[in-house]
């Protein structure tokens, strides 16, 4: 396993294409984080029912996308190119390179999660307090001792990671580049918009429950928990279901099927 | 000796020809035989109306208010009242009235125009009795004169009135409205309105002194009875709070809200059989729950009343809990969009993939003509894959929704224009993907990038926490202003409501969204061709 680790280190840090993705989740990430929490504002004297820790966290939905891609192109490349063929020749056991895969993929998702994550909390605590949402109005200044801003955070950097393992499963069951992401991104961002149409209440929230994206975004809610169609680690959990089926499937396949 | 003489070999077969329409046979070929792209087409369609026939299975459970389940096969009641054009209106309001038996007028001065709005905390009214309610007004609460034939809600009518924001408007037949004096009423500000009935035709008239009148508008209600109900009235709108969900959409809550209005000096003319006012509630009542009173004492008419008199409004804000569109039959839209995008742009980086790439260029050196060819290839399968799907969706998805939920009604050529529309728009989003597909020659990247700029923004506009005037900038700039040929109902100005891509309406009518996504499609193809000339390969 050390050896097949350092493979997929190393086949990771020789392309230019992983660091650039890495770099644009951090920029992509915190730049629509400012920009969401930018255009909000409570007036003084109104009411405003915004939860600040998610306002700030808003980036994390624009991330996802770019760390789904990555995720893609982890083992999508390989197929493209036909190294998967000198891969699984090199280290025949499959499910040790499928989870070497998995592990250098996670933390450097998660190192760059922490720097996206760490990034939007600060462009929220910088300037939400001059948008109205002060202590004074009843808005405490976002900070990680705060356990739900910390559970957010967190929470947050863990999502990031989930979706990175979902789309290495859906690629390895493709084999396709553009087949995985064109799947992965729809799964994401086609449940919240059909749910939005469906007029059944109930139906609206099973399939806001079942959603990935829906589902795990729930752990960055800090206020109003009872509005939530699922508890914020269930969503989470929900999402964790969501990347283990697909690694699940995607390393039988890749024992089953030729390469 | 001579040698014999060798005839050159002279093939049989017709010389070929470098013509565009070979080059569309060629292309069309390479689309047709590889399975995968077939079946990836298939799977656009089919996802198209699986999620059109679930939106329009999964709708309220009760079809009518409190009538429990529809029984399957039993067309489902309309909740809301029809007006004269066969459009779901609301009708409600207090009328003070008399009978107008033929030709005549009638003139008052409004005096003043105060309100009461419902006191909510994130949604939630007061249970509190006396702390239900606050001073305030609606901005389209009215207050003034209608001709109404009968009291029957959705029956034809015209009416002048003093609003709370909008100055005098002239109405009729719910979806007319012509403005007049601008300014809000007060005791130191009065307005004066006329309205005169002769046959068929009503004519409205304001002033600010009661010396000085000028018309606002006349109208035509065709077949109003000889005998009309007319007189003084009040209404105001539903006051709705809207608390946003970040990643669920946006909770509407809907109170009722109160208006009154102080009229004298009425005068009529003509012909007014009867003597004495009477004072009843018009409307259905089934959301606003029979709200108003009036009071006369010395020729001062004291009325209050609470509802609209307005087209209904689609969307989540729409009285009575969510309604349905065939719009929202067509939300499979994005996945099959989604997957064509995939087919279209794989459709170019397949063949840099493999290879093809440098077999295609050697056989058509005229490389604009083949991009121009893919082009065409590409949009016409996906407009014929759009069409049926969407045809499907629609007209199985309406047969499906009808016995379980209440649609809007649209008139057959707008639902031609969403269904054809919605092919279009597929077909061009293909052609953009194929040129980025020949710009980018990464599957993966160019996929992210089209749909990015595709599905997301109107993503970011309905779901996320981004306010409506950026979002509104974001439909309008990006290729998903296409998405407007789905807008089934007009957007009303004088009814207030949120009028949200959440809700169906867009900022762009619908050809020029489709032109904006047209635009950006012609701008990558040219780019595209540019690229493929100065490259290599």
């Amino acid at each position: 396993m050390p050896a097949a680790l350092h493979a997929e280190w190393t086949k990771l840090r020789t392309v230019a294409g992983p660091a650039w993705l890495l770099a644009a989740v951090v920029t992509l990430t915190t730049a629509v984080s400012a920009l969401a929490v930018q255009a909000n504002s409570c007036p003084s004297g109104a009411v405003c029912a915004v939860d600040t820790t998610r306002l700030s966290l808003t980036g994390v939905q624009l991330g996802q996308a770019v760390v789904a891609v990555l995720a893609v192109l982890v083992i999508g490349n390989e197929y493209s190119t036909g190294m998967i063929r000198v891969t699984l020749a090199a280290m025949p056991r499959r499910a040790v390179v499928l989870a070497a895969k998995a592990a250098v993929l996670s933390s450097l998702v998660l190192a760059a999660g922490v720097l996206a994550v760490a990034g939007s909390l600060l462009a929220g605590r910088l300037i939400l307090p001059g948008h109205g949402f002060t202590p004074a109005h009843g808005f405490a200044l976002l900070s990680p001792g705060t356990p739900s801003v910390l559970r957010a955070a967190a929470g947050s950097v863990l999502y990031l990671a989930l979706i990175a393992l979902l789309g290495l499963g859906t690629a390895t069951i493709v084999r396709d580049s553009a087949v995985a992401v064109g799947i992965v991104l729809g799964l994401l961002y086609l449940f919240p918009i059909v749910a939005n149409v469906v007029g059944n209440a109930q139906w609206h929230r099973h399939l806001e429950q079942i959603g990935p994206m829906t589902a795990g975004l729930a752990i960055q809610a800090t206020t109003d928990l009872r509005s939530l169609p699922i508890s914020p680690w269930a969503g989470l959990g929900v999402l964790a279901a969501w990347a283990a089926g697909a690694m699940a499937v995607g390393g039988l396949l890749l024992r089953l099927r030729d390469a | 000796m001579t040698a014999p003489t060798i005839t050159p070999y002279r093939s049989d077969a017709p010389p070929g020809r470098d013509g565009f329409a070979q080059l569309v046979r060629a292309e069309w070929t390479k689309l047709r035989t590889v399975r995968g792209w077939i079946i990836g087409a298939v799977i656009a369609a089919l996802v198209t109306m699986g999620l059109g026939w679930f939106a329009g299975v999964g709708g309220s459970s009760s079809c009518s208010s409190g009538s429990g389940p529809a029984r399957s096969g039993q067309a489902c009641a309309p909740q809301f009242t029809e007006g004269p054009g066969g459009e779901p209106v609301t009708d409600t309001f207090y009328f003070v009235r008399q009978p107008l038996a033929g030709n005549g007028s009638i003139t008052v001065r409004v005096s003043s125009l105060t309100g009461e709005l419902p006191v909510m905390h994130r949604g939630l009214v007061n249970p509190n009795q006396q702390e239900r309610f606050r001073p305030g007004l609606q901005p389209w609460a009215k207050a003034g004169l209608i001709i109404k034939d009968g009291t029957t809600p959705g029956s034809a009518y015209a009416a002048i009135m003093v609003t709370g924001d909008h100055g005098v408007r002239l109405q009729s037949d719910y979806t007319q409205d012509t403005p007049g004096l601008p300014g809000a009423v007060s005791p130191a500000n009065p307005r004066w309105l006329r309205l005169t009935r002769s046959g068929d035709t009503i004519t409205g008239y304001d002033s600010a002194d009661g010396t000085h009148w000028t018309q606002v508008g006349s109208v035509r209600l065709t077949g109003l009875p000889p005998t009309v109900q007319a007189g003084l009235f009040t209404t105001s709108p539903i006051y709705q709070s809207l608390t946003e969900n970040f990643g669920g959409g946006s909770n509407g809550s809907e109170e009722p809200s109160k208006a009154t209005g102080v009229f004298d000096r009425v005068s009529l003319r003509g012909s007014w059989p009867a003597s004495a006012w009477t004072g009843s509630y018009v409307g259905s009542g089934d959301f606003s729950p029979g709200i108003g009173s009036y009071r006369q004492s010395q020729g001062r008419f004291t009325v209050t009343g609470s509802g609209d008199i307005a087209p209904v409004v689609s969307g989540p804000s729409g009285p009575g809990g969510p309604v349905i569109t065939i719009a929202n039959l067509l939300i499979g839209t994005f996945a099959g969009l989604i997957a064509l995008i995939v087919v279209a742009t794989l459709f170019i980086t397949a063949e840099y993939r493999r290879g093809l790439i440098r077999t295609t260029l050697t056989a058509s050196p005229r490389r604009g003509r083949v991009l121009g060819a893919k082009a065409v290839v590409i949009g016409s399968a996906s407009f014929v894959t759009g069409l049926v799907a969407a045809a499907a969706a629609v007209v199985v998805g309406e047969a499906i929704a009808r016995s379980r939920q209440y649609i809007f009604p649209v008139s057959w050529a707008t639902e031609l224009r969403i269904v054809v529309g919605t092919a279009a728009l597929i077909a061009v989003v293909a052609v953009l993907a194929l040129a980025v597909g020949a710009m980018v020659r990464r599957s993966a990247a160019a996929v992210t990038l089209v749909i990015a700029i595709v599905v997301l923004p109107y993503f970011l506009a309905i779901i996320a926490a981004l306010p409506d005037s950026v979002a509104d900038w974001i439909v309008r700039l990006t290729p998903a202003a296409a998405f407007a040929v789905q807008q089934a109902m007009p957007a009303y100005p004088q009814v207030e409501a949120i009028y949200s891509p959440a809700g169906g309406y867009y900022p762009l009518t619908w050809w020029a969204g489709l032109l904006v996504l047209a635009g950006w499609a012609a701008l990558a193809l040219a780019a595209a061709i540019a690229l493929l000339r100065r490259r290599d390969a």
